[in-house]
C-alpha cells in the first residue's frame, strides 16, 4: 500500500467500519449481550408455551409471531445496551471527536444491533423447531431473507430511539413506548413472512411481505440516517 | 391576547358547532341504511379532520425547527400534538359508539382502526418523551424527529380505507351523500376548525410560557461571569 495523505478524513464507509468493528470486538471480548439475549428470547418462547398450554397445533400456528415477539422484546435491551456502553465514560463524545461522522455513528450502530438479532434469530430457530414441532417447508433461503430484513428493519429506528432514550429519564420504559408502535408493520410482515415460510405458501404472499419489509427499511434506514445527527448533536 | 382570539372565536365556535349540530340532528334527513345513528357523523368526521390536521401542524412544526430553532415552533409542536391526540381520541370514541350499532362491535380489527390506534399510541410516546427530558434544547429537538418519524403514519391512516377495502367506508365526497347532509357537515367541520384553533391558541401560549420561563430560569440565579448570561439570553429565541 503506498502511504496515504494523514490528513484525509477516512470516508464514510471506511468510518462506519471501523466503528462497527469497535462495537462488534467489544461485544465479541464481553459477549456478555449476546448471551444474555439469547436466555431471554429463549424464557420468552418457553413462557409463550407456559401461557397457551401444550397445544402443539397452537404453537405451530402462532411459531412466526412468537419467534418475532421473542426477537422484538429482546431488541429493547440490547438496543438500550448499545448506547449504554458509549454513554460510560463519555465515549460517544469522545468517538465524535476523533473526529467520526455522526450519521457513519449510525449506520455501525444500526448494523452493529441487526447482526446481533440476526445472530439470535439464528440461535432462536432450532429451539424454536425443537420446542414447537415446525418445519421450515419453502426453503431456508426464504427463511434467511426474512431474518435479515426483519433484523434491519428493528435496528433502524430502533437506533434512533435508543440513542434519544439512553439520555433521558425513565429510559427502559420510553424506549418500548416510542419504538413499539413503530415498527407494527416490519413486526406484522415478518411475523407472517416466518409463517409463511414454516407452514407454506400456495398463494405465493410472501414476496409482498418481503416487499413491505423492504419498503419499511428503505424509509427508516433512510429517515434514520438524515435525522440522526441531530439527535447527538450537543 | 388578541380580543378575538379570547372573546370572539370562542362564541363563533359555539356558534358554528350549535348551527351545524341542530342542523345535522334536527333539518338533514336520517341515512337510508343506518338510520339516526348516521348523525353522529356530524361530530366523529370532523373530529377526524382536526386530529389528522393538528398532526399535520406538528409535522410541518417539527421540521420547521430542525431548520430554524425557535421556542415558538417548539411550542407550536407541542401544542398541536396534545390537542391533536385529544381529538383523535374523541374520534375515536365517537366512532366505535357508532361501531356498535352499526357493525355490532365497539372494535374491529380493520386496518383504519388498527392504524389509527397505533397513530394515537406513537403520539401518546411523544408526549411521554417530551415530559421525560428536562433540557429544554434536547427535549425539542429528539422530539421533532420522534415527531417526523411519527408522522410516516399519517399518510398511511388517511389512505388505510382506499389501500385495504374493509369494513370502514371509504371517505365520501360532496357528489356522493345527499347535498342535506353535506351542509351540515361543512358547518360543524368550520366550527370543529374554530375549536381547533381555540385550543391550538391557548395550548401555544401555555407552551411558550413554561419555555421561557425554564430558559429564563438561569439567567434569574446571580451569575459573575457576563459570557454564560449572554449564552442563556441568546437561548430565547
Amino acid at each position: 500500500m503506498s502511504p496515504t495523505n494523514p490528513k484525509r478524513p477516512p470516508g464514510l464507509l471506511a468510518t462506519t467500519l471501523v466503528l462497527l468493528r469497535k462495537d462488534l470486538l467489544i461485544e465479541w471480548r464481553t459477549r456478555a449481550r449476546l448471551n444474555a439475549l439469547v436466555f431471554f428470547a429463549m424464557a420468552t418462547l418457553l413462557l409463550f408455551s407456559f401461557a397457551l398450554g401444550p397445544d402443539t397445533k397452537l404453537l405451530e400456528r402462532n411459531a412466526g409471531g412468537y419467534l418475532w415477539l421473542a426477537i422484538l422484546f429482546a431488541s429493547v435491551l440490547s438496543l438500550g445496551e448499545s448506547f449504554r456502553v458509549e454513554t460510560e465514560n463519555a465515549c460517544l463524545d469522545g468517538v465524535r471527536l476523533a473526529p467520526a461522522d455522526a450519521r457513519a455513528i449510525f449506520l455501525s450502530k444500526a448494523l452493529g444491533n441487526a447482526l446481533l438479532l440476526l445472530a439470535l434469530a439464528v440461535v432462536l430457530v432450532p429451539v424454536m423447531v425443537a420446542l414447537y414441532g415446525v418445519r421450515i417447508v419453502t426453503g431456508v433461503g426464504d427463511l434467511a431473507g426474512i431474518l435479515v430484513l426483519g433484523s434491519l428493519a428493528l435496528s433502524a429506528p430502533g437506533t434512533v430511539y435508543a440513542a434519544i432514550s439512553s439520555n433521558a429519564r425513565a429510559r427502559d420504559v420510553l424506549l418500548p413506548l416510542l419504538l413499539f408502535p413503530l415498527v407494527i408493520p416490519a413486526l406484522l410482515s415478518a411475523a407472517k413472512g416466518t409463517t409463511l415460510v414454516l407452514q407454506g405458501d400456495p398463494m405465493q404472499q410472501l414476496g409482498s411481505w418481503q416487499g413491505l419489509l423492504l419498503g419499511f427499511n428503505l424509509i427508516y434506514w433512510g429517515v434514520g440516517f438524515v435525522l440522526f445527527p441531530r439527535v447527538i448533536e450537543d | 391576547m388578541n380580543k378575538f382570539v379570547k372573546f370572539g372565536l370562542p362564541a363563533l365556535t359555539l356558534a358554528l358547532l350549535g348551527a351545524g349540530w341542530w342542523l345535522g340532528l334536527a333539518w338533514a334527513p336520517p341515512d337510508r341504511e343506518m338510520g339516526e345513528v348516521q348523525r353522529i357523523m356530524y361530530v366523529h368526521v370532523p373530529l377526524q379532520w382536526m386530529a389528522m390536521m393538528a398532526m399535520f401542524i406538528n409535522f410541518v412544526a417539527a421540521v420547521t425547527y430542525l431548520l430554524r430553532q425557535s421556542w415558538k415552533t417548539d411550542a407550536m409542536a407541542e401544542a398541536s400534538a396534545e390537542v391533536g391526540l385529544l381529538f383523535g381520541t374523541l374520534g375515536m370514541i365517537t366512532g366505535s359508539i357508532w361501531g356498535r350499532p352499526t357493525w355490532g362491535v365497539y372494535w374491529s380489527w380493520d386496518p383504519r382502526l388498527t392504524s389509527e390506534a397505533i397513530l394515537l399510541v406513537s403520539y401518546t410516546g411523544y408526549l411521554v418523551l417530551r415530559r421525560f427530558v428536562e433540557d429544554p434544547e434536547k427535549r425539542a429537538v429528539w422530539s421533532a424527529v420522534v415527531a417526523i418519524i411519527g408522522a410516516i403514519n399519517l399518510p398511511i391512516v388517511w389512505f388505510s380505507v382506499r389501500w385495504w377495502r374493509s369494513l370502514h367506508q371509504v371517505q365520501s365526497s360532496p357528489k356522493t351523500v345527499d347535498p342535506q347532509m353535506v351542509l351540515p357537515l361543512r358547518v360543524s367541520a368550520f366550527g370543529m376548525l374554530a375549536l381547533l384553533i381555540v385550543f391550538m391558541v391557548h395550548r401555544y401560549r401555555i407552551a411558550l410560557a413554561e419555555r421561557q420561563a425554564e430558559v429564563a430560569l438561569p439567567e434569574a440565579l446571580p451569575t459573575d461571569d457576563p459570557a454564560l448570561r449572554a449564552t442563556h439570553s441568546s437561548k430565547v429565541a
